[in-house]
């Protein structure tokens, strides 16, 4: 491997037409968040931030969503990202990414089914798509740009540019929530 | 202390891998080998940095690399620590005397373990590139070693 292809060191990619974005195009914070599904902590940070999306938040966070799915340590989180694209493909990413995140040890299939239905999704097709290689490829993309940014650990967020992990994204995490 | 740097031809050494084998400098012969030191077996983190390069291995293999853990645990903590995060990488041990092949290396911390560090050698038994952490809570990403390959 290598050129773009390849996973030799890159900044973290610009929000791009591709990626799930939540919050005002004047923010000004935007949050780029590589996470994963089956992630006690990165449920634990989807729960604490999740007011900063509630009617009463202040204005100025944006919300940008990438998978980043290690399969070795969590053997069910890339079929997670993959639900959650596959229901993005039916207008419904957002809904999903917290269904999941409401429970990261319920991930087998009849698990994102039961989900699916919840939603009122067109089963048949989320199965379909959850399987895909387009999908495959789209969360892959995402893993591979948090690679080359340097990420090793789940949640990382990045703020302009710089990451946050740990006890440091903690206290971002404290100083957001204090406003 | 600093790590071995690139260039420099690595010292003999003796560390205990996979089944209790001997692994030496012998062993780096006519390879690209990634050596991945790091403080403790059980790390308190939800993704370690071994689940990480274990997923992009392909990618390593692709590029002729193979990836070994060092550290200053023994065999049996290091295995028990290798099932615990489902990693194939194969995990060699720095325990007797404890530290001897990490100071030779010059990534002993001073508090008796290995600082986290990369070091990639050439089948010449070269260092072709080497990097040492700021902290052991800095969590070297796959993509220093990438670059490291293609240096």
């Amino acid at each position: 491997m290598s050129g773009e292809e390849g996973l030799g060191s890159a900044g973290v990619p610009a929000v791009g037409d591709e990626d799930w974005v939540r919050g005002p195009d004047d923010a000004r914070l935007v949050l780029i968040e590589y996470a994963d599904f089956e992630c006690p902590f990165c449920a634990t940070l989807e729960l604490r931030l999740s007011v900063l999306d509630g009617p009463a938040a202040p204005r100025g966070v944006r919300r940008v969503f990438r998978h980043f799915p290690v399969r070795s340590a969590h053997p069910r989180a890339l079929a997670a990202a993959c639900a959650a694209e596959a229901a993005g493909r039916q207008g419904r990413f957002w809904e999903m990414h917290s269904l999941l995140f409401s429970a990261p040890a319920q991930l087998e299939d009849p698990h994102l089914w039961e989900r699916a239905e919840r939603l009122g999704l067109d089963v048949d097709r989320f199965d379909a798509d959850r399987r895909s290689e387009e999908v495959a490829a789209r969360v892959r993309r995402d893993f591979t740009s948090g690679v080359r940014a340097g990420v090793v650990t789940t949640p990382t967020v990045f703020v302009d540019g710089h990451a946050f992990h740990g006890d440091e994204l903690r206290a971002l995490v404290d100083a957001l929530l204090r406003g | 202390m600093s790590v071995i740097a690139a260039g420099e031809t690595v010292p003999a050494f003796t560390l205990k891998g996979d089944e209790d084998r001997t692994f030496t400098e012998a062993d780096l012969d006519g390879k690209t080998t990634v050596l991945v030191f790091y403080p403790f077996a059980f790390s308190p983190v939800c993704t370690d940095q071994f689940n990480l390069y274990e997923d992009v291995l392909d990618e390593f293999a692709a590029q002729g690399a193979t990836l070994y853990g060092v550290s200053c645990d023994s065999v049996w903590s290091q295995r028990a620590f290798k099932e615990k995060l489902g990693v194939t990488v194969e995990q060699l041990s720095d325990f007797e005397p404890k530290g001897e092949v990490c100071r030779a290396f010059g990534v002993l911390h001073p508090g008796g373990f290995p600082q986290r560090a990369l070091v990639i050698v050439g089948p010449d038994r070269v260092v072709k590139w080497s990097y040492l952490a700021d902290s052991p809570g800095e969590l070297p990403g796959a993509n220093l070693i990438f670059d490291g390959l293609a240096a």
